[in-house]
């Protein structure tokens, strides 16, 4: 079977399809977790979600719906902690990402089968999607989705200041469990992309690499779900070019798919940034006293090799730490 | 203006107390300010300044007494737009990265319905708000790209967006410029004139002087002195000088003719 026939496959369609939502939905919400700088409520609630998985698999009603709602109560649980603001909050989300972990291989432990079907949703098994799985994924993305964007400005403004924003008349606290919610009910739709352990990496590694270029929220937030998608579904194709004896599923490939983003924007992030700081006009303020430079063989001029920042009227051109702005036949200190 | 009888306190608490965490804070607090009042909050460090301003906005809950606002009780009122508020901080930023005119923009969110995009006249109240802060040419950086006094106006510029009728501003002009502080007591002073009601916490009023109707000082986390105009200086006696009675402002009077028990020359207008 080659490469085409194997991706046109039905069961990877309905891999790609779910791939995309979920690339879509994860950085969404991510983005505003990140903003809140809570990159790790979607481990957090990860690991809880194990617990719900595990009572699916145990009672063997759909993990998915038990992994929702413990998921949710994870999150709420989480935001109440935070909300209360105790000290030793952190100390206290530790515990309940512990608990949720243990307590779902515990629960698994009871039950001899249900061992190796918790490995689907430890590091995902897209590729056995069922229809009604498939369905499920993408409503529930798409929620996750619209949300993310259509109450873009309210959401924006809670996480960025949440005093302002409860003056500004907004139920912030609605809001603040609306993103618990959303994160809940997006780790549980990525367990079966990129596996309970990874989901928050597809959260937050997108945000990470699109806030290297970008100077706004809503670029950011573009940016992010578009590398996310790029990431999910490049990784899935990645994983199903591996020979067919070898079991690489498509959460890692995933997941490093996204960090190789990270590492090239990086540094191009670090460049752009200093570049653009370097080029930033110097402001205008009345001239100090006049100052020749030292003298000075070299010519300033276009592609002389220096930078030129525009100061008002003239260019200042930089080199060792001076400004030497053109003035007749020589330069000034400026 | 309307006539008094008719238009109610803009903010009225009364018996007013606030306990953080079981320990009182703030006691015995009775504060009405007027429609177009300009009130300077005064007082040393932790004498209760901000816990006032955030137990008049509904940022901390009240333990006694009772607070309306524009004549509405506090529980009932929705009127957000009406309101304006510059929190006490320093620097505006967050875990992602975002531009000027966005967190600009989130001012507007009291006059937006939910899902409605921004139309013409947010827009350009956004642009006014920049402008008076001086930021226009900026609007599109990152805010974690400019200095302290510049997120600082960021902030100012967020609350002005909002066109509001009642202000709260925590000490907006720490670390600002005194140009800059020129800029905003002149914004002041036209929304002022305009009918609108200003609260300012502030330590040095500088160029806002002459704009002050009324100071009030706290201290310990009580109403020490409550009157004309102080100069920074006199803050820290106010409470032993012979001006220690209740300014009672009746209802709506504002008077621009001068104070004569006015402490400081140069605060009429
Ligand atoms: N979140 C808080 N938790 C505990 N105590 C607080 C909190 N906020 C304020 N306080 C206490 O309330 C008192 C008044 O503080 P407040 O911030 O109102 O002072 P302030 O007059 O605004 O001072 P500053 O001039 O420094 O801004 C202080 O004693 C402070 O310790
Ligand atoms: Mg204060
Ligand atoms: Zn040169
Ligand atoms: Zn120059
Ligand atoms: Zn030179
Ligand atoms: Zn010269």
């Amino acid at each position: 079977m080659s490469y085409w026939e194997l991706v046109n496959m039905q069961f990877m369609q309905r891999a790609l399809l779910a791939a995309v939502f979920t690339g879509l939905a994860a950085p969404a919400i991510g983005t505003y977790l990140v903003q809140r700088r809570m990159a790790l409520m979607g481990d957090g609630i990860g690991h809880v979600a194990v617990t719900g998985v595990a009572i699916g698999l145990l009672t063997g009603t759909s993990p998915t719906w038990t992994a929702v709602i413990v998921a949710i109560a994870g999150a709420i649980a989480i935001e109440v902690i935070r909300e209360r603001g105790h000290a030793n909050g952190d100390v206290a989300l530790a515990l309940l990402f512990y608990g949720g972990l243990a307590g779902g291989v515990l629960i698994t432990g009871l039950d001899n089968e249900s061992g190796s079907r918790l490995n689907q949703f430890l590091f995902g098994a897209i590729t056995t999607i069922s229809r009604t799985d498939l369905i499920v994924t993408m409503a529930l993305a798409a929620v996750v989705i619209l949300v993310c964007v259509g109450l873009a400005p309210q959401l924006f403004a809670v996480a960025q200041d949440q005093e302002f924003a409860r003056v500004a008349g907004l139920n912030i606290r609605a809001y603040n469990l609306l993103v618990a919610v959303l994160a809940a009910v997006t780790v549980t739709v990525a367990m079966r992309t990129v596996g309970l352990l990874l989901v928050s990496a597809l959260m937050v590694v997108p945000v990470a690499t699109s806030q290297q270029l970008s100077r706004s929220f809503r670029t950011t937030l573009v940016a992010a779900m578009v590398l996310g998608t790029a990431a999910s579904v490049g990784g899935l194709l990645l994983a199903a070019s591996f020979p067919p004896d070898t079991r690489v599923s498509p959460g890692p490939t995933i997941v490093l798919l996204a960090l190789a983003g990270f590492v090239l924007a990086w540094p191009a992030g670090i460049w752009a940034r200093r570049r653009q700081r370097l080029r930033q006009p110097f402001p205008v303020v009345p001239a100090v006293a006049h100052q020749e430079t030292d003298p000075h063989p070299h010519q300033h001029g276009e592609d002389c090799g220096h930078v030129a920042v525009p100061h008002g009227d003239h260019v200042d051109y930089v080199h060792d730490g001076h400004r030497h702005a053109p003035h007749g036949k020589h330069y000034d200190e400026h | 203006m309307s006539s008094p009888a008719i238009e109610p306190p803009v903010v009225e608490l009364s018996n007013g107390a606030v306990a953080i965490a079981g320990r009182p804070i703030l006691r015995h607090i009775d504060l009405t300010v007027h429609s177009g009042e300009f009130v300077a909050l005064m007082g040393a460090n932790g004498s209760g300044k901000s816990t006032l301003v955030r137990a008049l906005t509904g940022l901390w809950p009240l333990a006694t007494g009772s607070l309306s606002l524009f004549g509405t009780p506090f529980g009932s009122f929705h009127d957000w737009q009406r309101v304006g508020f510059v929190p006490q901080r320093g620097g505006a930023t967050s875990g992602v990265p975002a531009s000027v005119w966005e967190i600009v923009a989130s001012g507007r969110l009291t006059r937006r319905k939910l899902l409605r995009p921004l139309g013409r006249a947010d827009r350009a109240a956004i642009a006014d708000a920049l402008d008076v802060v001086g930021l226009s040419h900026r609007s599109r950086e990152s805010v974690s790209s400019l200095s302290g006094g510049q997120q600082q106006r960021v902030l100012i510029a967020r609350a002005l967006a909002g066109e509001p009728d009642l202000f709260f501003l925590d000490e907006p002009t720490a670390g600002v410029d005194l140009p800059n502080q020129q800029v905003l007591a002149d914004t002041l002073r036209t929304m002022s004139e305009r009918g609108a009601t200003i609260v300012l916490v502030a330590h040095e009023l500088g160029p806002m002087a002459p704009l002050i109707d009324r100071a009030v000082v706290m201290r310990d986390g009580r109403i020490a002195y409550d009157g004309s105009p102080l100069a920074s200086e006199q803050v820290a006696t106010a409470h032993l000088d012979g001006h220690h009675h209740h300014h009672h402002h009746e209802p709506g009077h504002h008077d621009h003719a001068p104070h004569v028990s006015s402490l400081i020359e140069g605060t009429d207008r």
